[in-house]
């Protein structure tokens, strides 16, 4: 095996698993650190540089992070990265927060760009642009800021407070917001001279389930538009029996917000079976956990209108199996089920009625641009897409990471760089060692399980729409959850010529990730270490060879705790432990640097902490 | 020393023996040496030793004299007996216990000093009279514990950490068992569990005394330049000369034989012992051999390792001289103290 080349900062990024499965690579186990010292602004900081909403997606997050913890890889729960988010927003002292802020010139740059759509991914190019002396103006088609965020997602899930304030910070920064203001032309704003466009217009358009009485009736709503018409404040009601078609995050929220405008009798109804659901699994607990009754592999067959009202809808009773590789179903019995109204929440896809054909940029056979992976670019020099837009539905934490690539693309194109030339990630390694056996975290392993959240009574929080269901997490949740975290970041860092193979963290490693033995190849020295090494999507450190034996060092990354023991009974010091800072390239600022806060940096605010907020956080100061 | 426990989670792949244990269970208290000591990694390889003979922790006595290495037995088997002998006396009690109780599984740990210096006479009298034990030497040609002064394995010419040079000759325990009759002998380095385990397993099998002698450097005292006892130096004149497979009753014999003068020896219990790799004209039953190969080894400034002695008709202390078949601690009292009346008709022997 070659020596592992731990310079390279997405090295040692792939270890710190929620980090590297986080679309934006939010610093999860240093703002879960800061959460557990009670430096909540810091921690909140911290998130805001990476995902921007922190507030919103501590709330909302799809949180890929998650399934990646390796905490489940050890006792099968993830740490609740998520949740400790929310602490850190609900806790932080604001105003030390927004002195912290970046700084807007008020010299422009001369530069004027415009976005499409008031959505997360839009958001965050004014976020990232502004600071740096751009102008940027939104137009919005609706009467307000959010996209998704505001007209889709449920207040019980995202109270609006939340979503003014963060959203607020970005329109603060000098946003020329035109609502009410759709673009109907993509060519007549092109005339309009702006130095950059990005199109974050989002997915915008529900499916339709055109089945035999689908017209016949205004009982059948789709999904997306009928939560859209809830936020607006023009639907406040719904009938007592209510189907809900679909079985993903829109029909949970769907079925979740029927109950609360009186619906008695909900059912969401489902193709397949639940291992193909594509409800991320505690959204459909919290629907069950509401009475929602989910009914499987029933497939929709017609709605059923008598005189012009629906009475009901018939459905295939299905049975799946595999037939050439292929899911395929049969029908075992048609029913009828009856219901009052039926909300349709199959799926969603971006519409571009209002990009001509003949400007220069490219659409495919669905009519959608195409666009640059890594640039975000289409086909017409100056013209970007991110969020939904690009390549369909996704979910906020993409729409924001998407706008960070889009915003350094944007920026360079304004500077008349490359845009393929992408600013390089940097890192810092720095030991932790503060004595004997002293490590600056915890590096005990906490077998705590994970907390549960609190949620509010069923009968409060059904009678309206208002009332946020997730309590968020105590002061003991919040301890006890954040000791669970594993620090990823903290990394076991091997220096070849100060082993003398002694064995000694070989022998105390609790989940046998080490072991010295020959060079060979990697496939092989996987399976012939002190346990084997059979997750591939983690990494297999080699050291060079080691001085007395040409043996080498070897470390599963897979399962490693780092609890620092290793390093603890080196007896040569051969082994530290190195706190990882992974420096992400921002639009306009270099790996590792910030934008000038706006106000001073002042001390921190938090009763619990008498430390100075630009002491340790990074993305603080 | 380390301030955090070694934390219970484990690698959920970790294989489970016979008796559904993962080598962890096999563990005990965190180990207080100094870091690097090689008396850890020797308490490494037994537990992996005692785990792949799938031995129930609770039928086994772990005994010890005084020293960093007589203190190792409290970090493995945790659920075993123990007893911590006065300094160089854990043979004694060792032929005791066994006496008592034979049906316990006797694993003694010691040093050098506590073996060579002080207790040298208790040891000699265990391996004459073949106690049913594996006797460890965790060697380090010094006395660890009271800070390194040299012991009586200290070879001549080795320097200790201020540079004083050792002028006495050394005491090599191979050498001394076999002059007195052991029935297994073997010599192994901390720093090479894939050779020591399978010696472990055989000396943890063997109908008699085992004494494996283990060079087990101490990285506090011992493990400088100069020094003929510190890791480099083993690594550098060690001389792997026998190797040899230990295979349990029921396992197909699998290691491929090579030829010359390779040889099986089947244990009292069906196990064997094969070698894989032995000196020209060497026989691992042949005290006469052995002796001689060790001592020409030694001249050329060589540390012969490996399961280096085998007697294959060994008969343990026990078995030897007829005591009672049933641990003492089994018998009905009637028979254990069978009372004045018996004891009467027992000294009217002897009138
Ligand atoms: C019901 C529902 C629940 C969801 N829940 C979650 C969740 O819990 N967590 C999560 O991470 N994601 C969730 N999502 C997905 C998430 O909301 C989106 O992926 C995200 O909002 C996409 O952001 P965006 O900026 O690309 O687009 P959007 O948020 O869709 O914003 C696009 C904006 O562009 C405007 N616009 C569209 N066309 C034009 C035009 N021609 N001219 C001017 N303006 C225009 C729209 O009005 C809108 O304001 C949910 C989606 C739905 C439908
Ligand atoms: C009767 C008695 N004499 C002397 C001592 C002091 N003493 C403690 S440990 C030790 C030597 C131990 O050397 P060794 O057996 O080689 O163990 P190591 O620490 O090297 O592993 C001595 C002399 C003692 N504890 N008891
Ligand atoms: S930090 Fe070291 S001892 Fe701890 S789990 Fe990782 S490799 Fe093992
Ligand atoms: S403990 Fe240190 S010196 Fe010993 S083998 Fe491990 S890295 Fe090498
Ligand atoms: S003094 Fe030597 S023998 Fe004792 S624990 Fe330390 S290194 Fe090991
Ligand atoms: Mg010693």
């Amino acid at each position: 095996m070659r020596p592992t080349d731990v310079s390279d900062p997405q090295y040692y990024h792939r270890v710190v698993d929620c980090q590297w499965g986080c679309p934006a690579h939010t610093n999860v186990p240093e703002y879960i650190r800061l959460v557990a010292q009670g430096r909540f602004t810091e921690a909140y900081l911290l998130n805001r540089k990476s995902n921007v909403f922190p507030g919103i997606l501590g709330r909302t997050c799809d949180r890929p992070c998650e399934p990646a913890c390796r905490r489940t890889r050890l006792d099968g729960e993830p740490v609740a990265i998520c949740r400790l988010k929310r602490v850190a927003a609900d806790l932080r002292d604001d105003e030390l927060m927004r002195a912290h802020l970046p700084q807007i010139p008020e010299a422009k740059n001369g530069k004027r760009i415009l976005c499409i759509g008031a959505g997360s991914a839009s958001l965050t190019v004014a976020n990232d642009l502004l600071p740096l002396g751009y102008e940027v103006t939104i137009y919005e088609k609706l009467a307000r800021a959010g996209g998704l965020m505001w007209n889709n997602i449920p207040q019980f899930r995202l109270p609006p407070r939340v979503l003014d304030e963060e959203i607020g910070m970005i329109l603060d920064m000098g946003v020329d917001l035109r609502s009410n203001h759709p673009v109907e032309s993509l060519a007549s704003v092109l005339d309009e001279g702006w130095d950059a466009i990005f199109i974050g217009s989002g997915a915008p358009r529900g499916k339709e389930l055109d089945l035999p009485g689908r017209h016949d009736t205004d009982r059948i709503h789709i999904g997306i538009d009928w939560l859209q018409s809830i936020a607006f404040g023009h639907i406040d009601s719904i009938e007592p029996r209510v189907l809900v078609i679909g079985v993903g995050n829109t029909a949970m929220d769907c079925c979740r917000s029927a109950k609360r405008l009186g619906a008695t009798d909900v059912k969401v109804m489902a193709r397949r079976s639940r291992p193909h659901f594509k409800a991320s699994p505690w959204e459909l607990e919290d629907a069950e956990e509401e009475l929602v009754e989910v009914i499987e592999n029933y497939s929709p067959r017609r709605f059923i209108v008598e005189d012009g009202v629906l009475t009901g809808m018939e459905f295939d009773i299905v049975e799946w199996y595999e037939q050439d590789g292929r899911s395929r179903s049969r029908t075992l019995d048609t029913v009828t089920i009856p219901c009052d109204a039926v909300i349709v929440a199959i799926g969603q896809e971006a519409a571009f009625p209002w990009i001509e054909k003949d400007i220069g940029i490219e659409l495919d056979r669905w009519g959608n641009p195409v666009v640059d992976r890594t640039t975000f670019q289409t086909t017409r020099d100056g013209v970007f897409v991110g969020g939904d837009a690009a390549w369909g539905p996704e979910n906020i934490i993409w729409a924001v990471e998407h706008g960070h690539q889009a915003a350094i693309s944007i920026d360079r194109y304004c500077q008349s760089q490359p845009l393929d030339d992408r600013p390089a990630y940097g890192m810092n390694l720095v030991s932790q060692k503060m004595g004997m056996h002293e490590w600056s975290y915890g590096n005990d392993y906490d077998a705590a399980q994970r907390a549960r959240m609190t949620h509010v009574g069923l009968e409060e929080r059904l009678a309206t729409l208002e009332v946020e269901v997730e309590l968020g997490f105590d002061a003991k949740q919040t301890l006890r959850e954040a000791a669970r975290c594993l620090n990823c970041d903290v990394q076991t860092d091997f220096t070849d010529e100060l082993c003398i193979e002694c064995d000694a963290c070989v022998d105390v490693c609790p989940v046998n990730c080490l072991t010295i033995a020959p060079d060979g190849e990697e496939d092989e020295v996987r399976l012939n270490l002190t346990a084997p090494a059979l997750n591939s999507d983690q990494a297999l450190f080699a050291s060079g060879p080691l001085p007395q034996t040409a043996r080498l060092m070897l470390k599963d990354e897979d399962l490693c705790i780092h609890c620092g023991l290793c390093a603890e009974r080196c007896p040569t010091a051969a082994w530290d432990m190195g706190k990882f800072d992974l420096l992400i390239p921002y639009a306009g600022l270099l790996p590792g640097h910030d934008h000038t806060p706006r106000g001073p940096a002042l001390p921190i605010l938090n009763p619990t902490v008498p430390t100075l907020v630009s002491s340790a956080a990074g993305g603080a100061a | 020393m380390t301030y955090i426990l070694k934390p219970k989670v484990r690698h959920p792949g970790l294989p489970t023996n016979a008796l559904g244990l993962t080598a962890r269970d096999y563990e005990g208290a965190m180990s207080t040496l100094c870091a690097g000591c090689g008396h850890d990694s020797v308490t490494a390889a037994v537990i992996q030793a005692v785990f792949e003979l799938d031995l129930p922790p609770h039928r086994v006595a772990k005994l010890s004299g005084i020293g960093c290495s007589s203190k190792t037995p409290t970090y493995f088997l945790g659920q075993a007996h123990g007893f911590n002998a006065v300094h160089g006396r854990m043979p004694a009690i060792a032929a005791g216990a066994s006496a008592a109780n034979r049906d316990l599984i006797y694993l003694g740990v010691s040093g050098d000093g506590d073996s060579l210096s002080i207790g040298l006479g208790h040891l000699c009298h265990a391996i004459r009279r073949n106690v049913r034990m594996l006797y460890l030497i965790e060697n380090n040609g010094v006395y660890g514990l009271t800070k390194g002064q040299f012991s009586a394995s200290a070879d001549v010419g080795t320097r200790s950490k201020r540079g004083e040079e050792n002028r006495q000759e050394p005491i090599d325990p191979i050498h001394l068992a076999l002059t007195l009759g052991v029935s297994f002998a073997a010599r192994g380095f901390s720093g090479d569990k894939v050779h020591l385990v399978p010696i472990l397993k055989a000396a943890l099998q063997h109908d008699g005394f085992a004494l494996v002698d283990v060079i087990s450097p101490c990285v506090a005292f011992n493990d400088h330049v100069g020094s003929t006892k510190s890791y480099l130096h083993t690594r550098e004149h060690a001389q792997l000369a026998v190797l040899a497979d230990f295979i349990p009753p029921a396992a197909e014999i699998t290691a491929s034989v090579e030829p010359g003068g390779v040889r099986s020896v089947t244990m009292h219990d069906g196990s064997t012992i094969q070698f894989r790799q032995v000196p020209d004209g060497y026989d691992p039953t042949n005290r006469e051999s052995v002796e001689n190969y060790v001592r020409e080894r030694q001249r050329a400034g060589e540390v012969a390792m490996g399961l280096l002695y085998v007697e294959p008709g060994s008969v343990e202390m026990n078995e030897n001289l007829g005591t009672v078949d049933r641990p003492l601690c089994e018998l009905p009292y009637e028979e254990l103290c069978p009372g004045s009346a018996r004891l009467e008709e027992i000294q009217l022997q002897y009138r």
